[in-house]
């Protein structure tokens, strides 16, 4: 007659499930997740434990609810494929011959070119069967060439990051906060975007010192106004204009400002790991760096005055 | 008024009788408690729509406030939500619930007076984590950003007020059960599991890295659409077919919808592309797409049991509240349904059509359920009919208008954001800018629901006030001047 002990345990079955799904097991996943191999770097583990000012800054970042208008995750839609020829070796004809082959509308002048300085970039922007097959021809000739990986998608064309972010990203992170909101641009890679201290301690003080027009909240109490004393501290802002203060006064930044500051240079998520594979762009490549070719030259936001 | 508000104590159910308490005497047990949760709900109501208004002038005016850090954006906002969550919904939410399982049971509330210290106990508890946060201490989890000393208070204050609810169901004297019941038991029994889960395995012993985004985000789904979504869901099958005086055209559709939401309703919130690995987005989404089950059959359970009643919605203010939150819950459950798929999250996630969403269904679809239970239920429990039906109407009004100005113009800005963002020749400012223009056009909506709830808050206190002169200041006076009170009669 009284079903209700039965009902009970059955809807709490049923609820406990998504307990079981999205709670338990993730926990069994990633719950003792390790820092894993930085592919480039290889005697390096990924990530590393930050430095301490910065995980101050975290907590400032937390208490003052930053993500309530930043996200930290970037998205990825997919990766597509350049093919770089890296070392001509010493058949050049056969070289000249294939890459003719690889590359139809090329003259040969073209093609002579490419040859003279590597590496160099012969094929951009292709599927992962044509630049293995285009990798194939060149085998016999003797010649290097490589493929590089570079991810794609809107987030990563806009200069916010240059790989999706992964959950090794936020291994030391306490608490993580993702974000779900982008009122401000997205602040997973903002250290390699916006490495600059100064910088960023004009745009906590008053962002539109940097961007005219900023909505983003001045955060003036993490900066100190006080009188000159026999000479100016060498920390204080320079500000110049209707951002100056009274004269005989100066800013300077608190410790939660430099610690913030700290902790937005330490956000990087360019690391090449096990999980995001792409092929970062190291020194000797720097004309056909990967990453120049598919992100606009200047990241929108960041197109001020250093 | 023949029973003065502190016979309410006296009044205590006897488990060995068999016969069925009367209305008028459930609503009396009822009447102190219920009554101080939903005073403290309509209180936070406003409290909470004042921070959202805050919030949402900063957009005009980023200077507006700023040299005050409890101030500041990042942690108004987050005050707003808790204020409206644990302060207005949560009460609100709590209080129509008692009152549904004592009257549903035809029983008398047990130990008023334990759930009337819990009310309080659960104010202080948001009180505190509201000033912890606006002070700094937020956790830094969404819709948990009360710090770890706010949450245990919580949780005890829940725990004095949900065990007398169990035992009033426990001792109720109609053996069959209403759907409205299920609800409301699953609910009563889900908030401590979860609430506890995420406090745990979020501020008192952190997991390691994004798995607290993952448990943040099954938290805030289960908060929503089964604890809130279940009682909201209570309250509209309770009261649609009361306040409409048909019959719930069908008990089959309900409980089916009742299960089905139960196993498939918890999954949700993983939205494509989070840094996590990628089984749990791809089960989220289809468990997200199967909540199309219960919303279907909800939907047609609704409806049919509305056609026909069309004029009871002019006669009826109470009822008009009640249809507007099921149309919302309705039509939330579609838009979440469809955000799930990944090529519409990747243009509307991190937009401000989220938060459209998220006030579509917390102040469309909770929020007004609970404002025409509170409509129809405050005059059985104090006796008294409200001072002014004008203000009731106006709260409708004002409720309406500010709702569709502030999700459409939301929604609106979130699709132009998002299709902004994802072409990156757009510049970000511009894509920010479109979004901004429609953001600037929401702050009516919030303005004019801000309203809707002062006038619910004003008749409130109105109410209250009257039935205290009424009742109070007698027994006062008599007490203080015998010969005056004797006088006066
Ligand atoms: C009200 C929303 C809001 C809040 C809160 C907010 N920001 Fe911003 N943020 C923005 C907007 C809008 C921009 C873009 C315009 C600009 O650069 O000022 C931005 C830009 C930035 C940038 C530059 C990023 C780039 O790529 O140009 C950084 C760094 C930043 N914010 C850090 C912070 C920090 C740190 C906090 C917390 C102390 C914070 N923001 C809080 C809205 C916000």
């Amino acid at each position: 007659m009284n079903h209700s002990p039965l009902i009970f345990l059955g809807v709490f079955f049923a609820l406990a499930l998504s307990w079981f799904g999205l709670v338990f097991e993730p926990q069994l996943q990633l719950g003792n997740a390790q820092p894993t191999t930085n592919l480039v770097n290889l005697g390096q583990l990924y990530p590393q434990m930050p430095p301490g000012q910065a995980r101050q800054g975290l907590d400032v970042y937390r208490s003052l609810g930053c993500a309530a208008c930043h996200s930290q995750q970037i998205g990825q839609t997919g990766r597509t494929y350049d093919v770089a020829l890296t070392d001509a070796g010493t058949n050049r004809s056969a070289v000249v011959d294939t890459l003719l082959k690889v590359k139809p509308d090329a003259t040969a002048i073209e093609a002579q070119r490419l040859l003279e300085k590597p590496p160099a970039t012969i094929l951009k922007d292709v599927t992962r069967a044509a630049a293995d097959a285009a990798v194939a021809k060149f085998e016999p000739t003797g010649a290097k060439v490589e493929v590089r990986v570079i991810p794609t998608g809107p987030d990563i064309a806009r200069g916010w990051g240059k790989r999706r972010s992964v959950a090794e990203d936020f291994l030391f992170d306490q608490p993580v906060m993702l974000g779900s909101q982008r009122i401000g641009p997205d602040l997973a890679d903002v250290g390699s975007r916006l490495p600059v201290a100064n910088w960023h301690l004009l745009h906590l003080y008053n962002p539109q010192i940097v961007v005219s027009k900023s909505v983003m909240p001045p955060y003036r109490f993490l900066f100190e106004k006080r009188k000159i004393g026999r000479e100016p501290s060498p920390d204080a802002l320079k500000l110049a204009g209707k951002f100056a203060p009274e004269s005989g006064c100066e800013i300077v930044p608190t410790d939660e400002a430099r610690q913030l500051v700290a902790y937005l240079l330490g956000l990087r998520a360019d690391t090449v790991i096990f999980e995001t594979p792409m092929t970062v762009a190291t020194a000797n490549v720097s004309t056909n760096a990967p990453a120049a070719t598919n992100a606009p030259a200047a990241p929108p936001t960041n197109s001020v005055a250093k | 008024m023949s029973a003065s508000s502190s016979s309410a104590h006296t009044v205590s159910p006897d488990p060995r009788s068999d016969s069925v308490a009367p209305p008028a005497d459930i609503d009396a047990s009822c009447r102190v408690p219920v009554m101080v949760l939903l005073a403290c709900a309509a209180v936070w109501l406003v409290v909470a729509s004042v921070f959202g208004l805050i919030a949402s002038l900063k957009f005009h005016a980023p200077n507006l406030l700023a040299d005050c850090p409890w101030l500041t954006y990042g942690r108004v906002q987050p005050a707003q939500m808790n204020a409206l969550i644990y302060g207005f919904a949560a009460q609100a939410g709590l209080g129509i619930a008692l009152w549904m399982i004592a009257r549903l049971g035809r029983t008398l509330l047990v130990q008023p007076g334990y759930i009337v210290v819990g009310a309080l106990l659960w104010n202080v508890g948001v009180k505190l984590g509201v000033f912890g946060i606006l002070l700094g201490d937020t956790t830094g989890c969404e819709w948990l950003e009360m710090p770890g000393y706010a949450s245990p208070i919580l949780f005890a204050a829940y725990a004095i007020i949900g065990i007398p609810a169990l035992l009033t169901f426990h001792h109720r004297r109609e053996p069959t059960l209403y759907v409205s019941q299920w609800f409301l038991l699953a609910a009563l029994f889900w908030f401590p599991w979860i609430y506890s889960t995420a406090n745990l395995l979020l501020v008192f012993f952190p997991v390691r890295g994004v798995l607290q985004a993952v448990v943040d985000w099954w938290y805030v789904n289960n908060l929503s659409q089964i604890w809130l979504g279940f009682i909201g869901l209570a309250a509209i099958f309770y009261f649609l077919p009361k306040l409409t005086a048909r019959p719930l055209y069908s008990n089959y559709l309900a409980i089916l919808a009742f299960w089905t939401l139960a196993l498939f309703g918890g999954w949700g919130g993983i939205h494509s592309g989070a840094p996590v690995p990628a089984w749990m987005p791809s089960l989220s989404t289809v468990f997200t797409v199967l909540t199309a089950i219960p919303l279907i059959a909800i939907t047609i359970n609704l409806d049919r049991t509305f056609t026909g009643a069309m004029a009871k919605l002019k006669e009826s203010l109470p009822l008009k509240f009640v249809v507007f939150g099921a149309v919302a819950y309705v039509l939330a459950g579609a838009l979440a349904i469809v955000s799930a798929f990944p090529q519409f999250s990747q243009i509307t996630h991190f937009t401000l059509f989220t938060p459209a969403r998220t006030q579509l269904f917390l102040y469309g679809f909770f929020a007004m359920t609970m404002a025409g239970a509170i409509y129809h239920v405050v005059p059985l429990l104090i006796q008294n009919e409200w001072p002014s039906a004008r203000l009731v109407r106006a709260h409708f009004a004002l409720a309406t208008l500010g709702l569709v100005f502030y999700v459409g113009s939301l929604s609106v800005g979130g699709i132009l954001q998002g299709l902004a963002l994802n072409h990156p020749e757009v510049p970000f400012a511009g894509a920010l800018n479109r979004a901004l223009v429609c953001f600037r056009v929401g702050t009516l909506g919030d303005l004019l629901m801000t309203a809707g709830n002062v006038c619910l808050a004003l008749n409130l206190a109105w109410l209250l006030a009257r039935c205290c002169r009424a009742c109070c200041v007698p027994a006062m006076m008599a007490a203080v001047k015998p010969q005056v009170a004797e006088a006066a009669r």
